[in-house]
């Protein structure tokens, strides 16, 4: 009891060591760099302790600084609970998804069974899902509770964008389900083994289209109609400063994390490195004992599953830097017009393939 | 340790519950109505239907939920704003009919509670409120209501097309 309790409390702490800890910092100057990089500039380098630069990497201590001590503004007939709530209700979906997200397979440790996830639902899938839906409210109360014309715009923006998306993503989703036959995430992610099993061959179409329509929810370019600098000023935190507004930030860049994740173990074959079973992997450094080569082998599926989420990240930076922003109705075009067909569509094919090799 | 969670979430619930009632800006009521709805999924989780629970989110607090607030925001109701749709007599009338609504739950609650046992807790199977096991009962038993309910509401999705496009034209 007491050493599943601390299992379990090792494993939260590491999700959120390696999230709000490492990514959601670090990811802000990855952005940074990364923009330069395209944009033929140098980039981020002005923050320097005694004249050290440190690859710019201070700018991060030189954020979280302004963020802390800037003040923390609430507009006059603004509802001030609600002003007040809303980014931590943006920045608690984001995290809540890592609660089914396994970042490893099962392992023996110490004549213990230890499975990398902290919670493996029945309903894991329908359960990141569920999250996606609720991380709406944050911004659509975020910009009605401003008053404030401009946030109240991007809010009413964000709200539909959220809800257009999130059908196809749901259909997307259910294509996965019938592919691997379960919801459970740890199952979906084990399947995943072999290596011609990976989501990425048996749902191609589903791949593209979960990566879209995440990439909109995410609110990031193209898809970031919602904050749009150029026409509403900042959208729906347009009003908001210091911290308040650095939560809506973190909960941008934890989410891309998150994004990361789902598609790594829906699409990337999760922890596994192809054609390499945990069987063979074991067999390697069997010299070190059962618990030796479990804990060998447990650093290494973890460290292969972070390395498939960050190249999600680089890949969504990419996305992010090299296309402009989609107009209001082109959203709504690609999201009803488009993708939503597309989805109704893989679902039937998917379905009939089943049927036909069963 | 079940009545320990049981009892926080109920109370949560109610007190929401009230809040959507009282609350007098249509925005605290829907907010409300949300957090209401996920006390009452986590009252579906401790009855080990977590399926019913996620649909619960999914379904109310995450789809309906948010057309509630995005129409709310649309017509940008405000605190104390016209509510003129609530004239005396339809007060009454209205007024009548819950009250006769909530006798008629009220009774039908006080007959389980009162001539139900409830000393024995039932026992559940492993399977019960699984993913696998909704899915067949609900495709071998109850596949006539199913099939219905899913025509019935495309009936509704063709029929809300209908309407919003003689608008438009």
């Amino acid at each position: 009891m007491l050493v599943d309790l601390t299992i379990t409390l090792v494993k939260i702490l590491f999700i959120f060591a390696v999230t709000v800890g490492f990514f959601a910092p670090v990811l802000t100057w990855v952005e940074r760099k990364q923009s330069a990089l395209m944009q033929d500039r140098i980039g981020a380098n002005r923050a320097d302790i005694m004249g050290f630069t440190f690859l710019g990497l201070f700018h991060i201590i030189a954020d979280a600084l302004k963020m802390f001590t800037k003040e923390d503004f609430i507009p006059d007939g603004a509802n001030k609970f609600l002003h007040t709530i809303s980014p931590i209700v943006a920045l608690v979906p984001a995290l809540l998804t890592f609660a089914v997200v396994p970042f490893g397979g099962q392992y023996t440790l110490f004549d213990k069974e230890v499975n990398l996830v902290i919670s493996d639902l029945d309903v894991g899938l329908l359960f990141v899902f569920a999250i996606a839906s609720l991380a709406t409210y944050g911004y659509v109360i975020a910009g009605w509770s401003s008053n404030n014309n401009w946030s109240l715009l991007g809010s009413m923006r964000t709200a539909s964008q959220m809800i257009s998306y999130e059908v196809t993503m749901g259909l997307t989703i259910i294509g996965v389900l019938m592919v691997y036959g379960s919801m459970k995430l740890t199952e979906i992610g084990a399947i995943q083994e072999n290596f011609w099993m990976w989501g990425i061959f048996l749902q191609p179409l589903g791949f593209i289209m979960f990566l879209t329509a995440s990439i909109a929810e995410n609110k990031r370019i193209p898809f970031d109609a919602p904050e749009a600098e150029s026409e509403l000023v900042a959208g729906y935190f347009t009003e908001y400063s210091g911290l308040k507004f650095g939560m809506f930030f973190m909960a941008e860049f934890i989410e891309m994390v998150t994004i990361g994740a789902i598609m790594t173990i829906l699409f990337l074959g999760a922890w596994h490195i192809p054609f390499l079973t945990t069987a063979t992997l074991l067999s390697w450094f069997d010299f070190l004992g059962t618990t030796g080569s479990n804990l060998v082998v447990m650093l290494i599926h973890v460290g292969v599953f972070f390395a498939k989420v960050v190249f999600f990240i680089y890949l969504q930076m990419i996305i992010r830097w090299t296309l402009p922003r989609f107009r209001y109705d082109q959203i709504m075009k690609l999201g009803w017009k488009i993708l939503l067909p597309l989805s109704l569509a893989n679902i039937l094919v998917t379905g009939l393939v089943i049927l036909a090799l069963n | 340790m079940e009545l320990l969670i049981f009892y926080p979430l109920a109370g949560f619930c109610v007190v929401l519950a009230l809040g959507v009632v009282f609350n007098n800006s249509p925005a605290g009521s829907a907010i409300s109505l949300i957090g209401m709805m996920l006390g009452l999924a986590g009252i579906f989780i401790l009855q080990q239907a977590h399926f019913i629970a996620i649909l619960q989110i999914i379904i109310y607090a995450g789809a309906i939920m948010v057309l509630f607030m995005f129409v709310i925001m649309l017509l940008n109701l405000k605190k104390g704003d016209d509510t003129g749709w609530i004239s005396r007599d339809r007060n009454l009338l209205l007024s009548v009919l819950t009250g006769l609504l909530a006798v008629g739950i009220l009774y039908k609650i006080s007959d389980v509670i009162f001539t139900r046992k409830m000393d024995t807790p039932a026992i559940l199977p492993d399977s019960f409120g699984t993913v696998a096991n909704i899915g067949e009962t609900l495709f071998t038993d109850f596949v006539l209501p199913f099939e219905v309910a899913s025509i019935l509401l495309l009936a509704a999705m063709v029929g809300a097309v209908v309407l919003a496009k003689t608008k438009l034209d």
